[in-house]
């Protein structure tokens, strides 16, 4: 049994291990090593669009990752004030963020923003006084919008079972001891449920980042680097992809490890599981 | 005009759940009304969408049988082959594994599953392409060996991608097993063996239950896998939909294939609660 725990753990590492090697291998063949390079990542660094999709990929995971903490936050801390009736509801919209899938998400946001658009340019064009009337179309906001929903209902529910955990006895007292409700969240709860909120950015941060097919549809003339990663092996598998890949790895590795480090001792003083989707 | 406490409670609770209500209306209840209306619709001449009401798109489902026959035999072949796996592994961590290193040997299971499935998809793309083992083959003298594009390698893709999320639900009821009720059956004499199957196996349960509906789910939608290991050859239903919106513009058919997935997707998810309560109260699970 414990070879095989041994054997699973190394099915699990051993490709992206290998991609790791290989990106560093100054051959082009992925079954042999011909020596030590760090040719790949000087090319990789140095192409231009390459460059362009990490920023668009970036600018999109932390804005999205940051509006999901912001909004997500406010909504743990509002759904335990709401009726059941109303909180069933929104319960049952957050399970749906979460579980239809991405690729309905995707073309659901495409479709509906594709006629939302074909609806108010023509509107603007027509009041616009100017001879250049602004145009909407997908991009930078149908990205964040629709990574959004989905790292949104992650944080509502990370931040809620944090929240759940504390129990309410804390909160009575600061109340109890004139505290005003601001005054008890920024010195009472804030502190308590902020390592939850910091891994809800983080894992947030991770999907977006690592998001390829609700973008694949809505980021219309936009490149994210998922996309352009998927657009260079449908071209054909270089070396300089291997790169690239590690590149990626490393970036949501770290931030994986940090959400993880943040939500252990979250752990350790509740003395429960968190509890996620 | 002063508000009254409970005006102003209702305030504060309407301006704190306010902007993800607004999120969820604008961006999943109102596409997906959306995407519903163009289900009923006809293709426009020039791609895109012609208002009409006919249910002609859904009985032109069976052109994509194909696409519906490869997700709904693979992703519950893929769940099920997760599950063989991933039950001695959970079993392991949870009940033999040193306390001292558990921590540590789940997050190894659960850090891959947060990294980038393209990444991890490649790599097994990478592998398994002429150049990687195929090649390595040839060098001891077999040649033609096809290891890319075929339902073998989509099989593998998915029992990569998706094993952590298999491995955890499992390891999650385990650990909450009571380790007296394993001492108690040994006391009265039962086998290892019949310990597992009249103790362990029932109690863990809940936890199978949640890894194969989550991974079943999940890979309903899938897209990736097969569109990089399948090569084409085998692909599901996430890949007809990119083809069907983004290639051949044939929107209202696209919906109704995705009006159709969602069925499914809530159809499994119901099935998978009501047998979940049914073998004992309902279990959340840690996905980070």
């Amino acid at each position: 049994m414990r070879a095989f725990v041994f054997a699973l753990y190394l099915f699990l590492y051993a490709p992206i291990a290998l991609v790791v090697l290989f990106s560093f291998n100054s051959g082009r063949n992925a079954s042999e090593l011909v020596g030590f390079s760090a040719q790949w990542y000087g090319r990789a660094l140095s192409n231009p669009f390459l460059m362009d999709a990490l920023w668009t990929s970036l600018i999109v995971a932390f804005t999205s990752a940051s509006l999901a903490a912001i909004f997500g936050t406010m909504a743990a801390m509002g759904l335990e004030r709401l009726g059941p009736r109303t909180r069933a509801v929104f319960d049952g919209l957050l399970s749906a963020a979460i579980v239809v899938p991405g690729v309905v998400i995707g073309i659901a946001t495409l479709v509906a923003l594709v006629q939302l658009f074909g609806l108010l340019n023509p509107a603007i064009a027509a009041i616009w006084p100017g001879s250049d009337p602004p145009k909407f179309g997908l991009g930078y906001g149908s990205i964040i919008a629709a990574h959004g929903l989905f790292t949104m209902a992650l944080v509502t529910m990370i931040v809620r079972a944090r929240l759940a955990s504390l129990g309410r006895d804390i909160v009575d007292a600061s109340s109890d001891l004139y505290a005003t409700p601001f005054t008890t969240f920024r010195e009472i709860v804030l502190p308590q449920i902020f390592p939850s909120i910091a891994a809800g950015f983080l894992l947030a941060f991770t999907f977006s980042f690592d998001d390829f097919i609700i973008a694949f549809f809505v980021a219309g003339s936009k490149t994210t680097l998922p996309i352009y990663v998927f657009a260079s092996i449908r071209r054909g598998i270089t070396p300089e992809i291997n790169a690239i890949a590690t590149i990626v790895l490393v970036a949501s590795l770290v931030l994986i490890v940090i959400a993880r480090v943040l939500t252990r001792e979250k752990k350790v003083k509740a003395g429960e599981m968190g509890a996620t989707a | 005009m002063a508000l009254s406490a409970e005006n102003k409670r209702r305030l504060v609770t309407a301006a704190l759940v306010g902007p993800a209500a607004v999120w969820l209306f604008t961006f999943l209840v109102l596409p997906f009304a959306a995407v519903v209306i163009f289900a009923f619709g006809e293709r426009a001449p020039e791609g895109g969408y012609q208002a009409a009401f006919t249910f002609a798109q859904f009985a032109n489902l069976g052109a994509r049988s194909a696409a519906f026959v490869n997700t709904l035999t693979l992703a519950p072949l893929g769940a099920l082959t997760c599950l063989l796996i991933a039950y001695p592994v959970a079993y392991y961590l949870a009940i033999k594994a040193d306390p001292k290193y558990r921590m540590l040997l789940i997050s190894l299971i659960v850090i891959p599953f947060w990294t980038s499935m393209l990444v991890r998809t490649y790599a097994w793309m990478y592998l398994l392409g002429a150049r990687g083992i195929p090649h390595l083959f040839e060098l001891v003298g077999i040649d033609d060996v096809r290891l890319l594009n075929t339902p073998g390698a989509v099989l593998l893709g998915i029992v990569y991608g998706y094993l952590p999320l298999m491995i955890l639900p499992i390891y999650v009821s385990l650990e909450k097993l009571d380790r007296r009720l394993l001492d108690a059956s040994a006391a009265l004499g039962a086998k290892p063996i019949s310990t597992f199957f009249g103790v362990t196996l029932p109690l863990s349960l809940p936890g199978v239950m949640t890894g194969l509906s989550l991974v079943t789910i999940l890979l309903l939608g899938e897209y990736l896998i097969p569109q990089l290991l399948g090569g084409g050859k085998v692909f599901f239903i996430g890949n007809a939909l990119v083809d069907l919106f983004l290639q051949s513009r044939n929107w209202p058919f696209g919906s109704a294939i995705a009006v159709t997935l969602v069925v499914v997707v809530v159809a499994v998810l119901l099935v998978a609660m009501r047998i979940a309560w049914r073998v004992s109260g309902t279990r959340q699970v840690d996905l980070i």
